[in-house]
């Protein structure tokens, strides 16, 4: 029987429904005026669950409502990072919203019930949690991708990933019925110690290639990577910052409870898939983004390319590398707020300033926005000392400690072809004229600046001292 | 007598169905949606089965969630769709192409 014990583990889940639901429901009383107070609200909300996830819980694995709910320190790590970027993610959205009309509730309410869906697919127990958080984030990002009703492109881009997530839901789902009828469970923890005994292996790893044909959808890991350039270029900014940072911590947490809390025994037989994704992933997202002229398309084909890097420590299958491939997620969910967070600030009414050529000369026009972005590009492309830098280092490191020498290899040259195109953008920027007329209007917005400046200058202080969070991370791992 | 397998084929059948409608339908957005629902019914067969010959009763609570979940997605699905609609004035899969690269 659930006990109250149950509902105190769950604390933070729970008063951020309860407070989702107040939101919807002052959002319904405000006048539009009034909706600054809103934005200031979630904000404040964010942060209380932060305070909640981080200090009012022990330390040590505790799981809730018989097994539903894992409650640990990778689940704990995973959300404090999720619900760090969303924080960022509303202040930089503002002006974009405020000049664009689109300054309502839903937005608000929307990404919170997303990234309640992320906190409860990090701690699932069960694959029926799995699928009701997976579901619960992605619906919310469907309407989130629409939120532009006018735009033809929002809702192109909306169709797309409605279509496309929605198949590899059905596929993860698939694969989930083939491995609960090989095991007769649907637990986590109980499928762990079934999978050795089970009568139907083959049944079993049926059910894991469509598992993990679902998961590397929801990383956007090729070859299934279809929707992530249209789905960047036609969100609208905000969204596409959020689906780019929590929603990829949250499709690590779900990689990392499906292949290791479930499957972990199976470890053998995935290694080798997750090696193929991540090869094609690499390969595809380094190659295709030296084209591109938008630079949210840009950063989706090097999303593309950091979910291969991601996979490479996954595919380790031990602590070390478990630890390397959550460290790589953090860095790349701060980077890529960050990247979309100056495309945020310089974009004005009537002007996304998402095209590469209109970055240029941004030098002469706003040294500061040209050195945040610099420091975010550098970042993702990994050069010392940036935080970028380690995290690569540790997923090839991860690499070659699983015997897979090959892979750390191909994993090098890619970085190296990847820095062309980050370079091209830094270029563009520091020695290009700026176009006739062309003027850059920073946003007067203050809590920006200064949120963005942090942003851009702990990937930097990241890379110069990174051993107390990858001390967690590894910790995380072990306990 | 039916007996497991005769489930899961059936199963098997209906997803590849579904499958199938998704990547060779160029008509209709419309069709994409009737092939996903599709697609979680075929799931959903597998679970009753597996549950029924198994005998746990895990599976059936499953598909009610999915059931429930299905639903929602239908309706988050058509709201996009009609705003497509509004700014297309086509459901044509084939002419949904503005962006490529």
């Amino acid at each position: 029987m659930p006990t109250f014990n149950d509902i105190l583990i769950m604390v933070p889940e729970f008063f951020l429904v309860a407070a989702a639901c107040v939101l919807l429901l002052a959002d319904a009383f405000m006048k539009p005026s009034e909706r600054v107070y809103l934005h200031w609200m979630s904000i404040a909300v964010l942060a209380v669950t932060i305070y909640l996830v981080v200090f009012k819980q022990t330390g040590g694995t505790v799981t809730a409502f018989n097994g539903m709910f894992i409650r640990d320190g990778v689940a704990s790590i995973l959300k404090v990072f999720a619900l760090l970027t969303t924080i960022l993610v509303f202040i930089y959205a503002r002006p974009y919203l405020q000049d664009r009309k689109l300054f309502v509730g839903e937005f608000y309410t929307l990404t919170i019930f997303a990234v309640i869906g992320v906190m409860l697919l990090v701690s699932a127990g069960n694959l029926i949690m799995i699928y009701l958080g997976l579901e619960l984030l992605t619906l919310s990002s469907y309407a989130l991708v629409a939120l532009n009703r006018d735009s033809s492109l929002s809702s192109e881009a909306a169709i797309k990933y409605f279509v496309l997530g929605a198949l590899s839901s059905g596929m993860l789902l698939y694969g989930m019925s083939m491995v609960y009828g090989a095991t007769g469970t649907l637990s986590l923890a109980q499928l762990h110690t079934a999978i050795p005994s089970s009568t139907m292996p083959h049944l079993l790893v049926f059910g894991l290639i469509f598992m993990i044909i679902g998961i590397a959808f929801k990383l956007g890991a090729a070859p299934f990577h279809m929707w992530i350039p249209d789905v960047y270029q036609g969100a609208p900014t905000p969204v596409t910052t959020f689906i780019g940072s929590a929603s990829k911590l949250a499709a690590f947490g779900m990689a990392y409870r499906l292949l290791e809390t479930g499957m972990g025994d199976l470890a053998q037989h995935w290694q080798l898939m997750l090696a193929a994704l991540a090869v094609l992933s690499l390969a595809i997202g380094n190659l295709v983004a030296i084209v591109q002229t938008n630079i949210k398309r840009l950063l989706a084909y090097s999303t593309i390319s950091h979910m291969g890097y991601l996979l490479l420590g996954l595919v380790n299958a031990t602590p070390e590398g478990y630890s390397a491939a959550m460290f790589y997620a953090i860095s790349y969910a701060l980077m890529s707020t960050a990247a979309f967070g100056v495309i945020l600030a310089l974009s004005r009414a009537g002007f996304e300033s998402e095209e590469i050529d209109d970055f240029k000369g941004l030098n002469q026009r706003s040294p500061w926005m040209a050195f945040l972005m610099m420091l975010a590009l550098f970042s993702l492309a990994g050069v010392p000392p940036m935080f970028g830098f380690f995290a690569k280092l540790l997923v090839l490191q991860a690499a070659i400690h699983a015997g897979m020498m090959w892979l750390a290899i191909v994993g090098a040259v890619f970085a190296i072809i990847g820095l062309y195109y980050y370079l091209r953008v830094v270029k563009v920027m520091y020695f290009d004229k700026p176009v006739e007329g062309a003027q850059v209007r920073l946003q007067p917005d203050f809590t920006l600046r200064v949120a963005l400046s942090l942003n851009a200058l702990v990937l930097l202080a990241l890379g110069l001292w990174w051993g107390p969070l990858l001390g967690w991370c590894k910790q995380a791992f072990v306990g | 007598m039916i007996t497991l397998s005769h489930y899961i084929v059936l199963g098997a059948i209906l997803f590849c169905i579904s499958v199938a409608g998704l990547f060779i339908n160029r008509k209709n957005v419309i069709v994409l949606l009737m092939a996903i629902e599709l697609m979680l019914l075929a799931v959903n067969i597998n679970f009753v089965a597996f549950s029924r010959f198994g005998h746990d009763v895990a599976g059936q609570v499953f598909v009610f969630f999915i059931l429930t979940v299905a639903a929602a997605e239908s309706a988050i699905g058509l709201a996009i769709l009609v705003l497509l609609f509004r700014n297309r004035n086509t459901v044509n899969v084939a002419e949904i192409d503005s962006m490529k690269g």
